[in-house]
């Protein structure tokens, strides 16, 4: 029945009584980048929780391949190759940037106690993964010009390589789906320019489906295939970027009346 | 007389030294200092007790036995204690550690009463080595050994294995953890397992030495916490040198000083150490960019 690569069929979630995501259901395509946009506090972020298992739904589903993965948890959903970036960066601030992707890499790693604690020849069998895993991370800082950081202490770094740092370490888990959550959020704009090129270098060459939270809008309309606004929790539309910036609904309640989306960035 | 005092210092720094790695362990993962730890060592002691006595099992089959026991209990006071806090709090989790130290206790005395008792060791206190001019006792050089070898055992884990380098993650972000593939649920598990096989370690070590009763460990656990203080809690290697730094100077001072005032400059060195390095003195001291 559900062949969409990702799909959420009917989310809920309330908090009290108030309902934080009601009834919201869309599906993303392999490949694609899917934009979820909205106001502040229309449940962007919630459903986000809900997706990488942190909240657990009151009714619906999340399918992703075909699997049924609601209310799994979060360590699991990392396994199925669901990594995600938070809004208000969660890094190991006292381990360097390469520690911090190396920790990307946990899924990955097969080695023992026994064999990690005690490996010193360089073609053993620990240090052979050591070096593979090395080489998986070295290739993400490249990709996002992580080098000046790599031997920093992240909670040392400012705020806009913070954020790269994250994203680093969520590519690291080799996810086949990634949530960025404002990514842009706290960057200035030579620096949101370069996070275009890269989350456009992830979907064409690492080949990663992507939902995307953002409220720069003319990043949103530049990079998305398909955009879903929400509202109180509840979805108005979704479509082509073009069809959603046009929508009556979402002028209103988004930016307020007799404006046009895009413009105003 | 230098050189004794030294050594002495040394054996008892290497027990203050298990303790603080014991407490530290478990802080470096959920930044709680577990006022339990003592008791749970001493619990721990006893079941060695009660199996090489009671039952008349081999050391081997009792020691074991009740490093054995130490790991469950370490699990279960995690799962059925710390677990179950609501959006806990620091202050709340370290409460809720002060209060299976007091059932602990009560076990304790309930099973076994306050009769002192001697639990046998098949190493000698009262053989001894000649190092120089002094001596140290097979005990001593025994309580040493096994030190200096969980160290490094320990060292080796945080350092090189992923279970280590998870702990490390779960400690400074419980959340990016989760997210990231990591068991935060599982890795508390381990981590009380293994910090109360420790402590359990230090106990079995101490009974022979001191008696065998329900406060055994009264004393013992403060002076591991001040070692910790003094080494700095976030790092192991920092808090075992806080163990044997504690002991050497505490009994250089109880040896040229003042011996009955030996018990206070621990507390002593804690104060001027809290005064000016706070995060203990060989912790990275860590400034939060605001």
């Amino acid at each position: 029945m559900n062949e969409a690569f990702f799909s959420v069929e009917n989310l809920c979630i309330s908090f009290g009584g108030l309902m934080a995501v009601d009834h919201v259901s869309f599906s993303v395509n392999k490949g694609f980048i899917f934009s979820i946009i909205g106001p502040n506090g229309a449940g962007k972020t919630t459903i986000f929780n809900c997706i990488s298992g942190l909240y657990k739904p009151s009714s619906g589903t999340v399918f992703f391949q075909g699997e049924d993965i609601t209310g799994l948890k979060p360590h699991r959903i990392a396994t199925k190759g669901i990594a995600r970036t938070f809004q208000n960066i969660e890094l190991f601030s006292r381990m360097t940037t390469m520690e911090n992707l190396m920790l990307g890499r946990h899924i990955h790693m097969k080695t023992g106690v026994l064999s990690g604690a005690t490996f010193y020849r360089r073609g053993s069998k620990a240090a052979r993964e050591e070096i593979r895993h090395r080489e998986h991370v070295e290739k993400i800082i490249d990709l996002l010009d992580l080098q000046s950081a790599r031997n920093q202490f992240v909670g040392s770094l400012p705020y806009g390589t913070q954020k790269l740092v994250e994203l680093g370490r969520a590519l690291a888990v080799e996810p086949k789906l990634l949530l960025l959550d404002e990514p842009s959020a706290g960057m200035n704009s030579e620096e949101k320019q370069d996070l275009v090129f890269w989350i456009k270098d992830i979907q064409d060459e690492l080949g990663i489906t992507i939902l995307l939270i953002e409220h720069d809008m003319k990043m949103v309309m530049d990079i998305s295939d398909r955009v879903l606004a929400i509202n109180f929790g509840r979805p108005i539309i979704e479509g082509v970027p073009e069809e959603v910036q046009r929508h009556p609904d979402v002028l209103k309640a988004y930016l307020g009346e007799d404006e046009t989306i895009g413009d105003a960035a | 007389m230098f050189l004794q005092l030294l050594l002495s210092g040394i054996a008892f720094g290497s027990l203050y030294a298990l303790i603080a790695l014991a407490m530290v362990i478990i802080y470096k993962t959920s930044e709680v200092p577990n006022f339990g730890q003592g008791e749970m060592a001493m619990l721990s002691t006893f079941v060695a007790f009660m199996l090489l006595d009671t039952y008349g099992h081999s050391f081997f089959v009792s020691f074991s036995g009740a490093l054995v026991f130490a790991a469950f209990l370490g699990v279960f006071l995690e799962f059925v204690f710390l677990r179950r806090a609501k959006d806990p709090n620091i202050l709340s989790l370290i409460l809720i550690t002060l209060g299976f130290e007091m059932i602990l206790y009560g076990v304790a005395s309930w099973k076994w009463g306050a009769d002192q008792r001697d639990l046998s060791f098949p190493v000698s206190d009262f053989d001894l080595v000649n190092i120089g001019p002094a001596v140290i006792s097979y005990l001593n050089l025994a309580t040493l050994l096994v030190t200096l070898v969980l160290m490094v055992l320990l060292f080796l884990f945080f350092r090189y294995t992923k279970v280590g380098i998870a702990m490390k993650a779960t400690q400074q972000n419980p959340m990016a953890a989760r997210i990231n593939g990591i068991r935060v649920n599982r890795i508390l598990s381990v981590t009380w397992a293994m910090s109360s096989t420790i402590g359990a370690v230090a106990g079995m070590l101490l009974a022979p030495v001191a008696t065998l009763d329900p406060n055994l460990m009264l004393e013992p656990l403060l002076k591991g916490f001040a070692s910790a203080v003094l080494g700095g809690m976030t790092t192991l290697v920092g808090a075992a040198l806080g163990g044997y730094m504690l002991g050497i100077i505490e009994n250089l001072f109880g040896g040229y000083v003042s011996l009955e005032f030996k018990s206070i400059v621990a507390f002593g060195i804690i104060v001027l150490v809290l005064c000016f390095r706070p995060s203990g003195l060989f912790a990275k001291h860590y400034v939060r960019k605001v």
